[in-house]
């Protein structure tokens, strides 16, 4: 079992990524892997960086130092548009949905990508959103759905993009219990149905701690720790660097 | 040696006149800042200060560049109004469109434009203060000088008065709590607002600041220049141009847009030709927004973080 | 029944010209046809992709002098422009698009208004090629009557109607709307917004060249303050599209129908007719603060609302 483990190619690397606005270090030499199939979780404090590396793997900045591969292809430079067509969704920490387009006309926009037609865009688009369970609202205007159903819609975006990996970040922020609920169900279906690769960002520790296979944990824009859920629970400088002065001084 | 002379004196014109330009720039880089609009109003409002100060000439007497302190007060309270009135309702309506109030600041310009049209007709108007064409020589303190140089001063008054007021605006800007609000509002407006700062006051001042600018720069300015209605426009191309080379929002950049904009128009102006003056401004801006969109700003910017 | 309606108002206005109407009503309603396809052009940028340009006058211009040039330096008629056009529109739109397109938010805005202004400005100038301000005049006129221009511009206005319709329920459609929307989600949806923006400022940008081209073999004389002003043309665009329907396949021919009536109307009355632009001006302040989306954009309903709920509730009380 172990051996089959040490088979499963790697299919991001970001390797020693550096991110520097003006002064201000927002990355500083972070390296890691995402493996064929996991859901790597992404850790850290607020203002850790997370969403920076998500800016930078998806090519809305370019790395000021380092680089992000895609199964051995270099994508550090490429434009979001770009990176999408290679395969890798995102989905945005505060929602972005077209506003005035319905959500089903928000997941057709998305489906282009891998479609031909717009009767085949359609058909994509109602099989993802059966598949997170946005169909029955597919009318409705996005500007007026639930905050849970706005991240939802999100992930179906990101769905009907056809990729091979999604970075999720904070979709689960601001959802009351049951919404939890249902969206674990959905992340999980992701990898289980569709054989997604995940990258996912959250504060929710009971949520990490249960989805992710490993997790990579960043501080201050390094990366401080790194390991399966049990591992980082029972490490000394994630535990210090999430309660901060309490522990310290 | 006549090379030379010629060389430096239209340095120094486009110096004195990059003064000037400077205030015109420093208006609209304020109100950018702080409301993120292209304010294309400003140029016509420059025009009405212009137009008070020639009533107040024609009919009172009153030497333009006392006209200052009664047309910047004025046009202050316009711009207030306009900014309370026009401009802050029109931030909460919901459009498809976006850039509402940069359309709002075109409609402002168009009915200013047009009534300053029916109201004063097209004709050219000069102000003819009895200085205007008095001059520093250089020969005159420096009997054995090889080149002779000259300073109008009518444009050197109005250079060191808008200098000046530039002085006074960077004074208020850095050293008082308004000023300090201002510069925080422009940067980051959700702090701002969480340190207290009542936003919606603080954009009619800034509003009304930036039109107080502008109202001086148009009565520093007919002393030198002629003035007819449509010539709001063109200051207000002249203001974005500065922007635009200074670096959006920009207000240490409006300055530096403002001289480099002014010795660039001079030198234009001697070499080539009057009439190449709108081409070249053009010109410049286009240039600017193709090779350095982030304007000299992001030069300065640069070098204080030491990259 | 609502799906005809398009094609009904079309076969009216194909009878209109025989309906022996005054040259005057002829001419007003050419105007409305033309300032139709302006306005659809341009709310195909703005309106539907989000993008505001300030400089269509660069865009008409053009297209009037392509014509006008044509028929200056190589003797042809002026309506080759129309296929020309399409040529030097799309050049002078890549251009454009290369320029202002970088530019987020209103310094898109404000960059084509610049582009506009050196259009005009280079008109003026290069008096070798364009005559600078002495304008071109075509000294033989296609018809003396009205009724064939009238067909042409109709012609122009259906097709543009038709081409813009095809698009917006095309994948271009969706991707222009998703770039007005979010310009961010859309890049991480896989839309490269350069490349679409552009094709959106091309179509817009040509649609708008050909009226151009057919206002100066109609009015037969142009000079740069005619065809590239900012505050007559530029920004009458946007009004047509603002008043009339903001993003709507009607809004733009409301907005010329009613811009191009008012026009006349303040033109016709004798103290009031120099101040148009004052009264243009306020009108679109007004525009701006009570009906930003336009008559057909749905901010009418918004004023119907109360109206509609008032007489709902008569009902539902007895």
């Amino acid at each position: 079992m172990a051996e089959q483990g040490d088979f499963i190619m790697s299919i991001v690397e970001a390797k020693n990524i550096s991110k520097l606005f003006g002064g201000l270090a927002a990355l500083t030499d972070v390296s890691f892997e995402l493996k064929k199939g996991e859901i790597l979780g992404l850790i850290g404090p607020n203002g850790a960086g997370k969403t920076t590396m998500f800016n930078v793997i998806n090519g809305f900045y370019p790395p000021t130092q380092g680089d992000v591969f895609l199964k051995g292809r270099k994508i550090s430079n490429l434009k979001p548009h770009a990176v999408c067509k290679l395969g890798i969704a995102r989905t945005f920490q505060v929602v972005k949905p077209l506003q005035r387009m319905s959500v089903l006309d928000n997941v057709i926009a998305s489906a282009f990508v891998r479609s031909k037609s717009k009767a085949q865009a359609e058909e994509a688009s109602f099989e993802v959103l059966k598949f997170t369970g946005l169909y029955d609202d597919r009318n409705i205007i996005s500007k007026g759905l639930s905050l849970g159903k706005k991240k939802r819609l999100e992930i179906t975006r990101a769905l009907a993009t056809g990729p091979e990996i999604i970075l999720l970040d904070e979709s689960f922020a601001g959802l009351n219990p049951t919404e939890i609920n249902e969206q674990i169900e959905v992340v999980k279906k992701i990898r289980t149905e569709k054989g997604i690769t995940i990258l996912i960002i959250e504060h929710h520790m009971k949520v990490i701690m249960s989805i992710s296979d490993r997790i990579v944990v960043l501080n201050y824009g390094e990366k401080i720790a790194e390991g399966t859920p049990s591992e980082i629970g029972r490490n000394l400088s994630v535990i210090e660097a999430y309660l901060g002065e309490e522990h310290g001084a | 040696m006549a090379q030379l002379e010629l060389f430096i004196q239209t340095i120094i014109s486009g110096f004195l006149l990059g003064g000037l330009y400077a205030l015109i720039g420093l208006g609209m880089a304020l109100i950018m800042g702080v409301m993120r609009i292209i304010n294309l109003a400003h140029g016509d409002i420059m025009m009405i200060a212009m137009y008070i100060a020639y009533g107040l000439f024609i009919f009172l007497g009153i030497d333009p560049y006392i006209s200052v302190f009664i047309a910047a007060p004025t046009l202050f309270l316009f711009g207030v109004g306009v900014q309370k009135y026009l401009l802050t309702p029109v931030m909460k309506v919901e459009s498809i469109l976006p850039h509402n109030l940069v359309i709002m600041t075109v409609g402002i310009a168009m009915v200013l434009s047009n009534l300053a049209t029916v109201f004063f007709t097209g004709n050219y108007r000069s102000i003819p203060v009895n200085y205007a064409s008095s001059a520093w020589y250089l020969t005159d303190i420096w009997k054995n000088s090889p080149i002779e140089l000259s300073l109008s001063m009518p444009w050197t008054l109005s250079f060191v008065i808008a200098v000046i007021i530039t002085i006074g605006l960077w004074i208020f800007l850095s050293k008082t709590d308004t000023g300090k609000s201002i510069r925080a509002t422009a940067q980051d407006l959700d702090a701002a607002l969480l340190m207290g700062v009542n936003v919606d006051r603080l954009r009619n001042l800034t509003f009304g600041l930036g039109c107080a600018l502008v109202a001086c720069a148009g009565c520093l300015f007919i002393p030198i220049y002629y003035l007819y209605p449509s010539l709001g426009k063109q200051f207000t191309n002249i203001g974005f141009v500065i922007t635009v080379i200074g670096g959006m929002g920009s207000t240490n950049g409006a300055v530096i847009g403002g001289l480099i904009l002014g010795i660039f128009e001079s030198v234009t102006a001697t070499y080539i030709g009057m009439g190449w003056a709108p081409v070249g401004r053009f010109a410049i801006f286009i240039a600017a927004l193709v090779f350095l969109p982030g304007g000299v700003a992001s030069i300065l910017r640069r070098k204080r973080l030491g990259k | 029944m609502k799906k005809l309606l398009p094609l009904i108002i079309f076969a009216i206005l194909l009878i209109v010209p025989l309906m022996g109407l005054s040259t005057y009503v002829m001419h007003i309603l050419i105007l409305v046809l033309m300032w139709s396809v302006i306005g659809m052009a341009w709310n195909l940028l703005g309106g539907y992709t989000g993008q505001v340009s300030f400089g269509h006058a660069a865009f008409f211009g053009v297209g009037a002098y392509t014509a006008g040039i044509l028929y200056q330096h190589l003797g042809i008629s002026a309506w080759w422009g129309l296929p020309v056009c399409i040529v030097v529109l799309t050049v002078l739109s890549l251009i454009i698009g290369f320029i202002c397109l970088r530019l987020r938010g209103a310094y898109f805005a404000l960059a084509t208004l610049a582009l506009g202004e050196i259009c005009r400005v280079t008109a003026e100038n290069l008096v070798d090629f364009t005559r600078g301000n002495l304008g071109i005049l075509i000294k033989e006129r296609t018809w003396v009557e009205k009724t064939w221009f009238f067909y042409i511009i109709l012609l122009i206005a259906a097709g543009t109607y038709i081409i813009i319709k095809k698009v917006i329920e095309s994948k271009l459609g969706y991707y222009f709307v998703a770039i007005r929307e979010d310009h961010d989600a859309a890049e991480s949806l896989g839309i490269d917004t350069t490349f679409y923006k552009t094709i959106s400022l091309c179509l817009s940008g040509v649609l708008t060249g050909m009226a151009g081209v057919f206002y100066m073999n109609y009015m037969g004389y142009i000079d740069p303050s005619i065809v590239f002003p900012l505050y007559d043309l530029s920004i009458t665009a946007v009004m047509v599209v603002m008043i009339g329907g903001v993003a709507t396949y009607w809004g733009p021919i409301i907005g010329a129908i009613i811009m191009v009536f008012l026009a006349e109307v303040i033109r016709s009355l004798p103290q009031i007719g120099a101040a148009h632009q004052t009264i243009f001006g306020i009108i679109l302040i007004c525009i701006i603060i009570f009906l930003p989306n336009g008559i057909a954009g749905g901010d009418y309903l918004k004023l119907w609302e109360p109206i509609k709920n008032r007489w709902r509730n008569k009902g539902t009380s007895l």
